[in-house]
């Protein structure tokens, strides 16, 4: 007997913040949505979800789980446990790793591990050229075509800058429905760059990472898109002047999608005062009315998703001077509750908002079929129960992740993953990590061409 | 005073006192015996990861007058991303029982993390970080402008710098000695003014407490003292300023340009100097010259640095 077969009754759970009704999923879906504690519990695991809210399982668009090339980092496994107890069921694993994601043969590989450990879908971001370094394209079909079924393609971490280069992968993709994902980061504009440019880099003595090296890239992306009708994807949006660039964009009809990550939302450069360098970041951390405008861009569906650039350290990467410290910071398993803390709290977004930038754009964006979609009966069975009242001190020595370098550690914050269903199998339960789902169990998708579970 | 990592630590009485204290160290300097007992048993550790011969050479000196045990450990090379981290530094000295470490680094903040880190217990003094600071060239200038502009020449113990109107020339951007000046100066009441091409000032630079200028010749006017800051050639390939003679022309300190200052007004430089660049031989030497003073200053605001970090609550 295999947890994966356990029916289970999520008695009195509120979908997206609505009524309370019971879930019961059964068969790797959603099998009833009926009125709270009507629910027939034979033979089902009960769930007391009373008080809790029910959304569709998370997706990120945007992690980096460091396998292969970084184990001392993160892995496949790790990284993806710490996805569920963020409550995530599918994740976008991001190209950077050493072998670089650039062919089929390496996005197969991180397909493979996400698939064997079990605890999310790991959907491989494919590189858009080789080895990232942004000269010729890699084998965007051949990655597209693979087992991994890859539909988003970045060399995230460095930005596609050469314009004819990024015109030729958008105008490429658009043959299997796929997304360049830029990181809009101009690059002889950042040379050596340490923090946001602004009175406190001025001060500090640090290079500055100016805001107009991101604009300058996303304006210009946002103008070949239209140009040659493909679809933009605009990674970590930073700044207030990229907000007002995607805003006029998708006035005039561009396919451009962006995201936010949950630290741009919170957090600014007066962090850095300290030189701590587990606030160092990129794109850097920016000004308080960046990031007032970046949670009015969400707000507005300017911004289409919340995306954790979940980027996991070893500890001697951050224990050092601030210039010789990697940039990233963990956040699989802070995101909803950074999203509670700065958007539903303040009222820029209600339990239906969150859905909608944390699942349903990020997996209509990733073409992430299965993922994303209602809480209705015959829906895939992809929850999770957040308790909004439960508050939380930030420890990343408790963390699933293996990487230490939360920039929210010691915080407060509000909203608690109480279980989480991918599925209809519990990756978590009472908080905790449950068991990892195996493969080919009820609710794998029907073989069709590019699918995943036929391998 | 637990450490002294920047000149914004220093209020102005701390200021004052520090100053007062460099005073009379310098007295103590006059004798024939120039070694004081106040930090007989103590360890200080400069820890030098950038060259830099004479601020190290002040530093020691200034330790060794007060009797400390001195250790020199330069690291050049073993900077950021090679040989051994700075932790792992910090935890050597913490095992040799440092008592207080003057660190110089390439990288702004470094003496932060090794004040802040927890790796040592030691008393922090910054000797330079990157483009961060310099707080005792700082506390030298200061000390050089009190007692020339409100001394007369010599010692005005308990005075600050009140209505000093001080010029600061040069490469603003890449410059610690800069920060920290505009940050002391202001705090002992001083009005500084920095002159530069605006490629060499930092973004935000309106929001520091201090005048901007691109205008030399128009700033120096009623200005009490001028300070030139050094300028690297290589800027120039980095498009900062289009050449050595374009800069000179327009920023570099001359004879005609000291003319434009009151006779009582003094010139400073923290060097080293490049001569012919910023400042031009016949006004590095002239009479309003107070570049040498300067260096023999640094080491009596040194002891008395070290003196107060390390002796401070028994004084």
């Amino acid at each position: 007997m295999t947890d994966t077969q356990t029916a289970h009754v999520l008695r009195g759970a509120r979908p997206l913040g609505a009524e309370p009704v019971d879930l019961v999923l059964r068969d790797g879906r959603i099998a009833e949505v009926v009125p709270a504690g009507t629910a027939d519990a034979a033979g089902a695991r009960v769930v007391d979800a009373d008080g809790l809210v029910a959304l569709p399982g998370l997706v990120d668009l945007h992690t980096h789980l460091r396998e292969p090339g970084r184990e001392d980092a993160e892995t496949v496994e790790s990284g993806t446990r710490a996805a569920a107890r963020g409550g995530f069921t599918a994740v976008h694993a991001m190209a950077n790793t050493a072998p670089v994601a650039d062919t089929a043969g390496v996005v197969e590989q991180v397909w493979r591990l996400g698939r064997a450990a079990g605890w999310v879908d790991v959907r491989p971001v494919g590189a858009v050229t080789i080895g990232l370094e942004g000269q010729r394209l890699a084998e965007l079909g051949a990655m597209a075509d693979s087992a991994a079924g890859v539909r988003v393609f970045s060399d995230d971490g460095k930005c596609v800058h050469d314009a004819v280069l990024m015109r030729r992968a958008l105008e490429y993709v658009k043959a299997f429905d796929g997304v360049v994902a830029q990181h809009a980061q101009e690059p002889r504009l950042t040379e050596g760059a340490q923090m946001h440019e602004g009175p406190v880099s001025g001060v500090l003595g640090l290079r500055g990472w100016p805001a107009v090296a991101e604009e300058a890239i996303i304006a210009r992306d946002v103008l070949l898109a239209a140009h040659v009708g493909s679809r933009l994807h605009v990674c970590h949006v930073s700044t207030a002047g990229s907000v007002e660039l995607i805003r006029w964009a998708k006035a005039r009809g561009t396919d451009v999608t962006a995201e936010v990550t949950p630290h741009h939302l919170l957090l600014t450069d007066e962090l850095v005062r300290g030189y701590d360098p587990v606030y160092k970041v990129n794109p850097p951390l920016r000004s308080a009315e960046d990031v007032q405008a970046l949670r009015e861009a969400v707000a507005d569906g300017t911004i289409d998703a919340v995306a954790t650039d979940h980027a996991p350290h070893p500890v001697e990467d951050k224990d050092c001077e601030w210039a010789a410290a990697a940039m990233g910071m963990t956040g699989l398993e802070t995101a909803l509750s950074v999203v509670q803390h700065a958007l539903v709290e303040p009222g820029h977004l209600d339990w239906a908002g969150v859905a909608r930038v944390m699942s349903v754009a990020p997996a209509r964006i990733g073409r992430v079929g299965d993922q994303g979609r209602a809480l209705s009966a015959g829906e895939p069975g992809n929850v999770v129960l957040v308790d909004p009242a439960a508050r939380w001190t930030v420890d990343p020595a408790a963390m699933a992740t293996r990487g230490r370098n939360s920039p929210f550690a010691g915080r407060e914050l509000p909203g608690a993953v109480v279980a989480t269903f991918w599925r209809g199998h519990a990756t978590v339960l009472d908080g905790a990590l449950a068991q990892p789902r195996r493969s080919g169990a009820p609710g794998d998708p029907a073989g069709s061409g590019g699918d995943p579970w036929s391998g | 005073m637990r450490h002294l990592l920047s000149a914004a630590d220093l209020s102005r009485e701390e200021a004052v006192q520090l100053l007062d204290v460099a005073e009379q160290m310098v007295g103590t300097q006059q004798r024939e015996i120039k070694k004081l007992p106040a930090l007989r048993g103590r360890t200080v550790v400069n820890l030098f990861f950038e060259d830099s011969t004479r601020t190290r050479i002040s530093f020691e000196a200034a330790a060794k007058r007060l009797s400390a045990d001195v250790i020199t450990f330069s690291a050049k090379g073993s900077s950021v991303s090679k040989g051994e981290s700075l932790k792992d530094t910090a935890l050597t000295l913490e095992a040799m029982g440092a008592d207080a470490v003057v660190v110089r680094h390439p990288a702004s903040g470094a003496p932060h993390r090794l004040a802040r880190a927890g790796w040592t217990r030691s008393a922090v003094l910054n000797a330079g970080d990157g483009t961060h600071e310099h707080p005792t060239q700082a506390l030298l200038d200061a000390f050089t402008l009190r007692r020339h502009l409100v001394g007369g020449g010599g010692p005005a113990t308990g005075a600050d710098l009140a209505g000093l109107r001080v010029g600061i020339v040069g490469d603003v951007l890449h410059s610690r000695v800069a920060r920290s000046d505009v940050l002391l100066l202001h705090t002992l009441g001083a009005q500084v003014t920095l002159v530069a091409p605006p490629t060499l000032l930092p973004v935000g630079v309106e929001s520091w407490p201090c005048r901007v200028s691109y205008d030399l010749d128009a700033a120096l006017e009623g200005l009490d003292a001028v300070m030139a800051l050094r300028v690297q050639l290589e800027r120039m390939d980095a498009a900062f300023f289009p050449s050595a003679r374009e800069y000179s022309r327009r920023y570099g300190l001359d004879a005609r340009r000291l003319a434009l200052l009151p006779e009582h007004a003094v010139l400073l430089h923290p060097g080293p100097m490049n001569r012919g660049l910023e400042i031009t031989a016949e006004a590095a030497d002239g009479a309003r010259s107070r570049i040498v003073e300067q260096v023999s200053n640094g080491v009596a605001v040194r002891m008395a640095a070290l003196y107060l970090l390390l002796a401070g609550e028994d004084a």
